[in-house]
């Protein structure tokens, strides 16, 4: 028999807590996440009576609990929020449409509405034929691009206040480490995914789970009996996310603060004051959030449309120039920003209904969507 | 000398990928001169049950990095984890939390 929980001294404990150690029963551990998650909510000022909340909802574990969380908080503490469950689906056959699956049982479950936009009618391209195109690798640069203005444009259509996303101390860690890795300085500065992760994109944003382990979050699930979806994106295991994520799991076993103790350094992380940061405007095409003329799914949307789609990632700036000049590629160039020998026939085309059109889409903001100038 | 012991032996979270899919496996472990403890339960798993991509599922003598055990619904952290000695009839649950969020 294992020990007796820690906080009520009777029942058996049914896990030790990564964070503290403590050994908790089954009631006293939800009791305890439930609580912690609901003072984390209110210590960061995360909501506001009467706001509309988008819980960004992949179907996945961490998105399924925080909107199982944000509901029995919400109905428990009287937070006055409006929820809603909100989709992106990147077009990933055998993967995103089995994981809508589980958003639309759990959507049924809840009774919260549920809104899906997709790539597909967003940018005129499925993240298959994107990998058609790009091959194995940086397929998680663009969806991970499109995903952030996807959840911004769906928000909007919904009259969303803000975003929660479903992000544990796992992930942010994660992120914290891969932009520490990679020199990213602007990401580092904005809290390193760390931060209240607000101000990026068009809505505001917030990660009620950000302090939840990883752990707990999948005990959390397994002793609420939530269902979940859970498969590898078959896109992912070419990712470098992979590896941070496999090295941060070594760290964690040998000491399981490393993950919370990643978070706080994203945080507490400050930058030279003397270090300049690329000053943030608007896109000239699209008008989102962007720090060059064009934003970056612009930019991978123009190289895919121009059968170069290389052209957004790495650093190719002489190559757009030459491109922006109207001057020639050569084969050469051309090969290095990827393009196919062959030009496959195009997607069949989606009717646009209403989320289609950008114009209504950005309304709001008076914004533009990202396919309707020419470059 | 230890008798044949009949577990339940469950996968989720992803881990059931490895597994042909499926989740819940009833097994019965054969007579052997030693205890069966998890850690030779994870060898016998890698003969036994596993169909793929082993090194995502072990790692030298023990489970991946991020692979969570519950042995009857408890969490293997508390139990002695490979040390752990098993009886007839119980739950061995192993969880991904390795795939997507």
């Amino acid at each position: 028999m294992p020990a007796t929980c820690s906080a009520c001294g009777t029942s058996p404990a049914a896990l030790r807590r990564p964070k503290t150690g403590h050994a908790l029963c089954r009631a006293c551990f939800l009791a305890a996440f439930e609580e912690e998650t609901h003072q984390a909510i209110v210590a960061g000022r995360l909501f506001r009576p009467g706001e509309t909340v988008a819980i960004g909802a992949s179907g996945g574990k961490d998105s399924t609990v925080l909107a199982h969380l944000l509901q029995l908080l919400d109905q428990r503490h009287g937070y006055g929020l409006r929820l809603l469950l909100l989709s992106v689906d990147e077009g990933i056959a055998g993967y995103r449409d089995a994981s809508l699956a589980a958003v639309r049982r759990h959507q049924h479950r809840s009774g919260l509405p549920l809104h899906v936009v997709s790539y597909r009618q967003l940018y005129g391209w499925s993240m298959d034929r994107i990998a058609r195109h790009l091959g194995p690798r940086n397929n998680c640069t663009f969806c991970g691009v499109f995903r952030r203005q996807a959840l911004d444009r769906g928000a909007l259509l919904m009259g969303a206040d803000k975003i929660a996303t479903g992000h544990n101390a796992d992930d942010v860690a994660e992120t914290v480490l891969m932009n520490f890795l990679r020199g990213d300085v602007g990401r580092l500065r904005r809290g390193a995914g760390a931060g209240p992760a607000g101000g990026e994109g068009a809505v505001p944003r917030c990660k009620p789970l950000r302090h939840a382990y990883e752990k707990e979050i999948v005990l959390y699930a397994y002793f609420q009996g939530l269902d979940y979806f859970s498969t590898e994106c078959v896109y992912a295991p070419q990712a470098y996310r992979g590896y941070a994520r496999a090295l941060l799991k070594e760290l964690e076993a040998a000491r399981p603060s490393a993950v919370a103790d990643l978070g706080h350094s994203g945080e507490r992380l400050s930058l030279r004051s003397d270090l300049r940061m690329p000053a943030r405007g608007t896109c000239q095409r699209c008008g989102y959030v962007a720090s060059q003329p064009l934003c970056k799914a612009c930019v991978l949307l123009e190289g895919l449309d121009r059968g170069l789609p290389k052209l957004g990632i790495g650093k190719h700036r002489r190559l757009r120039d030459k491109l922006q000049d109207g001057q020639p590629l050569t084969q050469e160039e051309r090969r290095r920003l990827g393009a196919l020998a062959e030009e496959e026939p195009p997607e069949e085309q989606v009717p646009l209904g209403e989320l289609g059109r950008d114009e209504e889409l950005w309304g709001k903001q008076e914004l533009r969507g990202p396919r309707d100038l020419d470059f | 000398m230890a008798a044949p012991m009949s577990l339940l032996v469950e996968f989720g979270g992803g881990a059931e990928l490895l597994f042909d899919g499926v989740k819940k496996h009833q097994v019965t472990l054969p007579c052997q001169p030693e205890p069966w403890d998890i850690r030779n339960l994870l060898k016998w798993i890698k003969q036994n049950l596993l169909k793929e991509r082993p090194e995502l599922f072990i790692q030298g003598d023990t489970v991946r990095p991020g692979i969570l055990v519950l042995i009857n619904d408890a969490d293997w952290e508390l139990m002695g984890e490979l040390d752990y000695k098993l009886q007839d009839q119980d739950n061995v649950v192993f969880i991904s939390t390795l795939h997507g969020g």
